[in-house]
This record gives structure tokens, C-alpha cells and sequence, in this order.
């Protein structure tokens, strides 16, 4: 019994951290990237993912429009070099639901990474982070590829895979 | 004495023009051309900035070419200049004793795979092999696992039969040149088919050298 219950713990916790999912998109609102790295999210039609990816692209672009303090600070701050500009308005970073949470990370360059994960999903931040490195590696110092079009580049989803794999059996 | 003040015009003209900043000289006025040839020890380059330079490099032979072979064609002689000056820099920072010009196909391919590739890679090449067909001695195989120039590029799937490592290959095509073996190198990928996913940027470099350097290799190993 006392097992048993120890191995629905350990199933549990397994199941706890997964990273089902990312997705690229560009500046423009176009998906140029899909992958799923875990089963757990249905699958829609390749027609809906740049439904979904467009209308992430608006609703992200209209809420850094809506909090309106950091236009306040850029007025006091205008006495200052232009070295410490704030941070531009960041928008949507985190939607959550009963059983997945989507992570977006906006880059300087406008270009979008949403990470699907489990709620209890830890270092996000991190994952993110060194997947940004991954695609600035693989996908922007690669010749054949061109900027915002759809990434079709096997170094690096091998390198991806081997990233996110081993989180996940973790 | 009309022509007097422009010619003191052009007088101050000519050191200004000399001491300008740009990308050719640096801010103290120091070029590679100043700096001592045997200062090896700390000249390591940021990986980066090689990668975004090769890509710039692969983009700019991609213009106005026709088919793969063509490209790596021109890929290998942007490479070639490189080894044919990496062979008289390299010999000549060997010590004083080793500074000869390697006279044998075995001893210029050692030095290839062990001493250049150091001085590029940082570390030496894989593996050295003769070709085992009795029909081409005149093959020789050099094996890079994963070779460095080929890191961050992805060929696309229209295009398999293309190795950007075709200016590595380039490099030791210049330095055989250089030492008097003159031969072809092309650049294979060989991940895929052997080994499989252990290195899937394996690539084979193949040496042929032209029919009279194996023949006069044979007529000097008799003697």
C-alpha cells in the first residue's frame, strides 16, 4: 500500500513537468514554427495554428496598448540619457488554464515564443531563455535560412529535442 | 605662385587622409600586418561572429550560381588562397629543426590533420585513411566528425548533396597546392548513411592527387 502510493507520487510528479508544446511566431503574427515535444494537447489543424497564432499576435499587441503607467514614466524619465530606456510595454506573458499554462516570451525584435506546459511546469523562464538561445544558434546564423519565414532547420530541432526531452522524463 | 596654397592644401590633406578611422585600421593604427607572426598562444576568435561571417560567405556563393557542384566549386576557392598561405605561416611557427616543407604525401597529410587543423579547430581531425581500393591510390581520406564551419548551418532538404565544409576542403586543397601536390578535395557527408545519429555532421574529405605526384611518390620511395 505504502508503495504503491509512493509510485502514484512518483507518477505524479513526473507528469507534473512536462513541456508539451512551442510555437514561433514573427513579427508579423505568422506561425514559422510548431513542435510538440509531449502528448497531452489535441491537436488542432494546421489551418487553426495560424488562427490561434494570429490572434495571439492581436490581443498581444492590443494589451501593451492597455496598461497605461509606462508611457507615465517614459515623460519623467525624458531628462535622462537614452541609454536607460524603459523597458518597451510587455503585454500578455502568461495565459493559464485548468491544465496548461502558455508562456510567451516577446524578443526585442517583436518575434514571439509561446512554451505550452503543465501549471506546475518550474524555470520557465529558463527553458525560454535557452530556447531563444537555440534559435538565435541554429536558426539565425544558419545561410539557408530567411528571416521571417517558416523555420525548417534540422539542427535545430535535433537541438531542441534534445533539450526538452530529458525535462521531461525528468 | 598662384599653384602655392593648394599644394599646401594637399599637404594637409594627405596625413589627415592616412590617419582616418575606418574598418581597414584600427584606432591605435596597429594592423595584423604589425603584429610579431609567432604570437599564436592567445588568438582565439569568437565562434559567433565566424558563423555570422560564413553564413554571409555561403549566401554570397549562392548568387548567380546554377547548381550545388558550382557552388561548393566556389566555396572551395574562397578557402583556397587560405590554405595556400596557412602552409608557409604554420611552417614557419614549427620549431627551427621541423620547418621543412613536408616532401611525402604521408608527411603533408599528417601535417594537415594534426598541425592545421589545431591551428583552425583547435583540435586535430578525426581520422586519416588511405583508400583501400586498389584502383584509386591516389585517395586519401580525411575525417571530421563534426566539423566546426558547419555548426550552426542546417541544408535545406532540396539541396542533400551540398557540405559548406566545402571550404574546408578549399583550405587543404591550397595547402597541398602549396607544397607541391597538386590534388582535388571535395567534401562528403557521410552522417546519415554510416554511423547514423551518433555524428550527423560527419563529413569525409577527399583527397585525390593528380596521377604524377602518386607516380613520382612511387619513383621516390623505390630509391
Amino acid at each position: 500500500m505504502h508503495f504503491k502510493s509512493l509510485l502514484l507520487l512518483a507518477i505524479q510528479h513526473v507528469t507534473d513537468r512536462v513541456v508539451f508544446a512551442l510555437m514561433i511566431i514573427n513579427k508579423a503574427g505568422g506561425l514559422i514554427y510548431q513542435h510538440d515535444f509531449a502528448e497531452g494537447l489535441n491537436q488542432l489543424s494546421s489551418n487553426d495554428y495560424l488562427v490561434f497564432a494570429g490572434t495571439f499576435h492581436g490581443v498581444h499587441a492590443i494589451t501593451t496598448r492597455l496598461y497605461p503607467l509606462s508611457h507615465q514614466t517614459v515623460a519623467t524619465r525624458s531628462s535622462l540619457s537614452n541609454f536607460d530606456r524603459p523597458d518597451p510595454p510587455s503585454g500578455i506573458e502568461v495565459l493559464e488554464t485548468e491544465s496548461f499554462r502558455l508562456q510567451c516570451f516577446s524578443t526585442l525584435t517583436g518575434t514571439k515564443f509561446l512554451l505550452f506546459t503543465e501549471p506546475q511546469q518550474a524555470n520557465i523562464e529558463g527553458i525560454l531563455r535557452r530556447v531563444y538561445e537555440l534559435y538565435s544558434d541554429y536558426v539565425m546564423k544558419n545561410p539557408f535560412y530567411q528571416s521571417e519565414m517558416p523555420i525548417r532547420c534540422e539542427g535545430f530541432d535535433r537541438r531542441l529535442v534534445a533539450y526538452l526531452r530529458p525535462l521531461n522524463s525528468r | 605662385m598662384a599653384s602655392q596654397p593648394t599644394k599646401w592644401a594637399l599637404g594637409n590633406q594627405a596625413p589627415a587622409r592616412g590617419s582616418s578611422q575606418g574598418l581597414r585600421t584600427p584606432a591605435n593604427g596597429k594592423t595584423i600586418y604589425n603584429r610579431p607572426l609567432n604570437r599564436s598562444r592567445t588568438q582565439e576568435l569568437s565562434q559567433a561572429s565566424f558563423a555570422y561571417l560564413f553564413g554571409e560567405m555561403v549566401s554570397y556563393a549562392q548568387r548567380r550560381v546554377t547548381d550545388i557542384q558550382d557552388l561548393e566549386k566556389r566555396l572551395n576557392n574562397q578557402g583556397h588562397p587560405i590554405g595556400l598561405k596557412l602552409l608557409d605561416l604554420l611552417l614557419y611557427r614549427e620549431p627551427p629543426r621541423s620547418q621543412l616543407r613536408p616532401l611525402n604525401i604521408i608527411a603533408l597529410l599528417q601535417f594537415i590533420t594534426t598541425v592545421l587543423w589545431k591551428h583552425l579547430f583547435a583540435r586535430p581531425a578525426d581520422a586519416l585513411e588511405k583508400s583501400s581500393n586498389p584502383e584509386t591510390p591516389d585517395e586519401y581520406m580525411i575525417t571530421d566528425n563534426e566539423p566546426l564551419v558547419n555548426q550552426y548551418i542546417s541544408v535545406p532538404k532540396g539541396m542533400d548533396q551540398l557540405n559548406c565544409a566545402a571550404f574546408v576542403a578549399g583550405v587543404i586543397e591550397g595547402a597541398c597546392d602549396g607544397a607541391g601536390f597538386a590534388a582535388r578535395v571535395t567534401a562528403h557527408s557521410m552522417g546519415t548513411k554510416t554511423e547514423g545519429e551518433l555524428w550527423p555532421g560527419k563529413t569525409i574529405f577527399l583527397v585525390k592527387f593528380q596521377p604524377e605526384i602518386v607516380e613520382r611518390e612511387q619513383f621516390l620511395g623505390k630509391s
